[in-house]
């Protein structure tokens, strides 16, 4: 660096790399180092462009049925021309379903149904956790006890079960499963946010901030939040993974997206009883929930290593 | 550690107190009346009135709150709304089966789970490791109810005419069954006994009835039928235990004592399983504890899959019935399991490190 000369564009250059190691930076590094962070997000990277080029790479309509329109029996087996299916045949690379409906179009567009839920069950999840951990945290004495406490009792319920009653309560449904499993997961960031608020609330900064008379909100949100955030990002990460799970395990009992709508869990339990028959239909919308989860799961081990070495579970 | 179990327990009461509170709560918050939802649709004003007087649905929530935790207290958990029968009775069929099947599932995920775990954190970075971590990061991964419809798939259907096969339902072949216990021992236990509960509860554990009464064959049927669940059950906490035991060991085996341990050239075995996993043995309890709760909401889909009439599947059945009785005191039995299971891990903290004082 040449920092002592007076050139000013040798002092931008200076500054700009000065930037490009900023904390951002090195944290991008760190993750790409880790094997399964970089695996996660390829994985999640195939998913989202499924997801997102749904229309282009589905053959057929996921919601429409082909009687009538292709002589297909339903509940074909996959045929595949390359695989020794006849080429007269119509070709449906995963079979169709009791309905007569193309199960790989219904799969690929069941990828942005699950995407959707996932990363919005934890958005409102964390946002809902954020505002009760920070004024758990940062209000402490009696309000923080209700509050914990509270989330505590929350905890104490396995989560399914937790997430069923409260779509009792609120009817079935897709976005209603949504929010089900946002409030069961409350807990855990209010959890995060709370001991990320406690950590920091003591520090000098924090206590400079206050001392300059900034207000209880901006110390909040500009002082203590960023500081809790990369628990709460590895946390959101494995998150979106159990919400995806668990969604689809409200479907499958049906509790969650209703008929005709692609969801991977709903297309697993309307063709449940029918495994022995034909299990290309349990087959496919199971792999691809594990797939996904799979993604997630593993960026978020990598995002945790990378992140909070402490945290780390595969120890290296 | 006594003062301290009962400082535990005083503790856990808020928490349960809550439960109960919000059980009772969610449970009246589900749009739609009970009355509808077990006589029919077509139900008369009347006969809604005597419904809804006979199950004490008429008094004032609040009133119906009261006489409910009063009930609990005594040990009185009413009647279902839908089988017109004691929900105690109804816990006694149901929950032995479900115990059964947790436990099975612990056992599979501790016995492959905790080796594993070991290996990997031995031979690091060996092909053992990878593939176990790989398994583990799969296992947690996978949807509990389509790992179980393709075991049954796999081993009621392809594996047919095989030794292997086993069954995909039910918890006894057709036509086996077990005599209990007391009547085979004839204790003169009958159903208007006061302690037949029980009796009857520990008589429908079939597999400690079975070794209990030496009949081997249901005792072989019955874990035949459990096989599948359990397995499709154990896949989460496997890896999680697996995972847990592989982190907490490298980080023992990177001490100075276990350096010690070798350079004293004790045999590496003896190294590793008496210095090593003795002291990383704290994580992996606790996470054990901590699997209960998957556990159970694991239960719930497990039962639907392999037809089993268990806690976890009556539940959800009267969840979606508004059978209140039965949804509240399920509810809160699971919830107090969860409560004490986690003060066991707390307690087994002491025998494992002697070093901890509860107290």
């Amino acid at each position: 660096m040449t920092t002592t000369s007076a050139d000013p564009a040798a002092l931008k250059a200076a500054q700009r790399n000065y930037r490009s190691n900023s904390l951002w930076r090195l944290t991008l590094r760190r993750i790409l180092k880790q094997r399964s962070a970089i695996f996660g997000l390829v994985i999640l990277g195939f998913i989202i462009v499924v997801a997102l080029a749904a229309p282009i790479l589905a053959p057929y309509d996921p919601e429409q049925s082909l009687i009538g329109i292709e002589d297909i029996r339903k509940r074909a087996a996959p045929c595949i021309y390359l695989l020794g299916c006849p080429r007269d045949q119509p070709q449906h690379f995963m079979g169709v379903d009791g309905n007569v409906r193309d199960v790989f179009s219904r799969i690929i567009y069941g990828a942005r149904v699950s995407l959707l839920v996932g990363f919005g069950a934890v958005t409102f999840a964390i946002f809902m956790g954020t505002v009760l951990g920070a004024i758990a945290g940062y209000a402490g004495g009696w309000l923080d006890n209700v509050i914990m406490r509270f989330m505590d009792v929350l905890l104490a319920f396995p989560a399914l079960l937790l997430a069923i009653a409260i779509i009792m309560v609120l009817g079935r449904g897709l976005q209603n499963a949504l929010l089900a499993i946002a409030i069961v997961s409350i807990p855990i960031y209010a959890r995060v946010i709370r001991a990320g608020v406690l950590s920091v609330k003591e520090t000098e900064y924090v206590e400079a901030s206050q001392a300059l008379g900034a207000n209880h909100f901006s110390i909040l949100f500009q002082r203590i939040l960023p500081n809790a955030l990369p628990p709460l990002i590895v946390q959101g990460t494995l998150g979106i993974a159990t919400a995806i799970l668990d969604t689809a395990a409200l479907s499958f009992i049906g509790l969650g997206a209703q008929p005709p709508t692609p969801e991977w869990g709903t297309m697993l339990g309307s063709e449940r009883n029918q495994v022995f028959s034909a299990p290309h239909l349990v087959f496919f919308p199971g792999i691809a929930i594990m797939v996904t989860v799979l993604g997630f799961n593993l960026l978020g081990d990598g995002l945790r290593d990378a992140l909070d070495p402490r945290l780390s579970q595969s120890g290296k | 550690m006594l003062q301290y179990t009962f400082r535990r327990l005083l503790l856990a009461i808020p928490v349960l107190v809550g439960i109960l509170v919000v059980t009772f709560f969610l449970a009246r918050a589900i749009p739609g009346d009970p009355c509808k939802s077990i006589l029919g649709e077509k139900a008369t004003v009347e006969a809604c009135e005597r419904f809804n007087r006979a199950n004490g649905l008429d008094q004032p929530v609040p009133v119906q709150f009261a006489i409910y935790m009063g009930n609990v207290l005594r040990g009185d958990f009413g009647d279902s709304i839908r089988f017109s029968r004691p929900v105690m009775t109804i816990l006694i069929e149901r929950l032995p089966l479900t115990l059964e099947l947790g436990i099975f599932a612990i056992i599979i995920a501790t016995i492959i789970g905790i080796p594993a775990g070991v290996i990997s954190a031995v031979r690091q970075n060996s092909w053992v490791d990878v593939t176990t971590m790989v398994g583990a990061n799969i296992g947690v991964s996978m949807p509990v109810f389509w790992l179980g419809l393709m075991l049954a798939y796999v081993f009621a259907l392809l594996l047919k005419d095989t030794p292997l096969w086993l069954p995909p339902s039910g918890r006894l072949t057709a036509g086996l069954s077990a005599m209990p216990y007391y009547e085979y021992y004839e204790w003169g236990i009958t159903t208007d006994s006061r302690s037949y509960n029980f009796f009857e509860f520990f008589a429908n554990l079939y597999i400690f009835n079975s070794i209990i009464t030496l009949n081997w064959d249901v005792l072989k049927d019955a874990i035949r039928h459990l096989i599948l669940p359990a397995t499709a059950l154990s896949t989460i906490p496997l890896s999680i235990i697996a995972r847990m035991t592989r982190s907490s060991m490298l980080e023992v085996l990177r001490q100075d004592y276990v350096r010690t341990a070798r350079a004293k050239g004790l045999m590496e075995r003896f190294v590793i399983l008496k210095h090593a996993f003795r002291n990383a043995l704290l994580p992996i309890v606790t996470i054990i504890g901590l699997q209960m709760g998957t556990l159970f909401a694991g239960a719930i889909l497990t039962e639907t899959i392999f037809s089993l009439a268990g806690v976890g599947r009556m539940l959800f059945e009267a969840i979606t019935a508004r059978d209140f009785p039965i949804v509240q005191s399920f509810t809160v039995v699971i919830a107090i399991g969860y409560v004490m299971v986690n003060l066991l891990v707390d307690l087994s903290y002491v025998f494992i490190d002697p070093r901890i004082r509860l107290d």
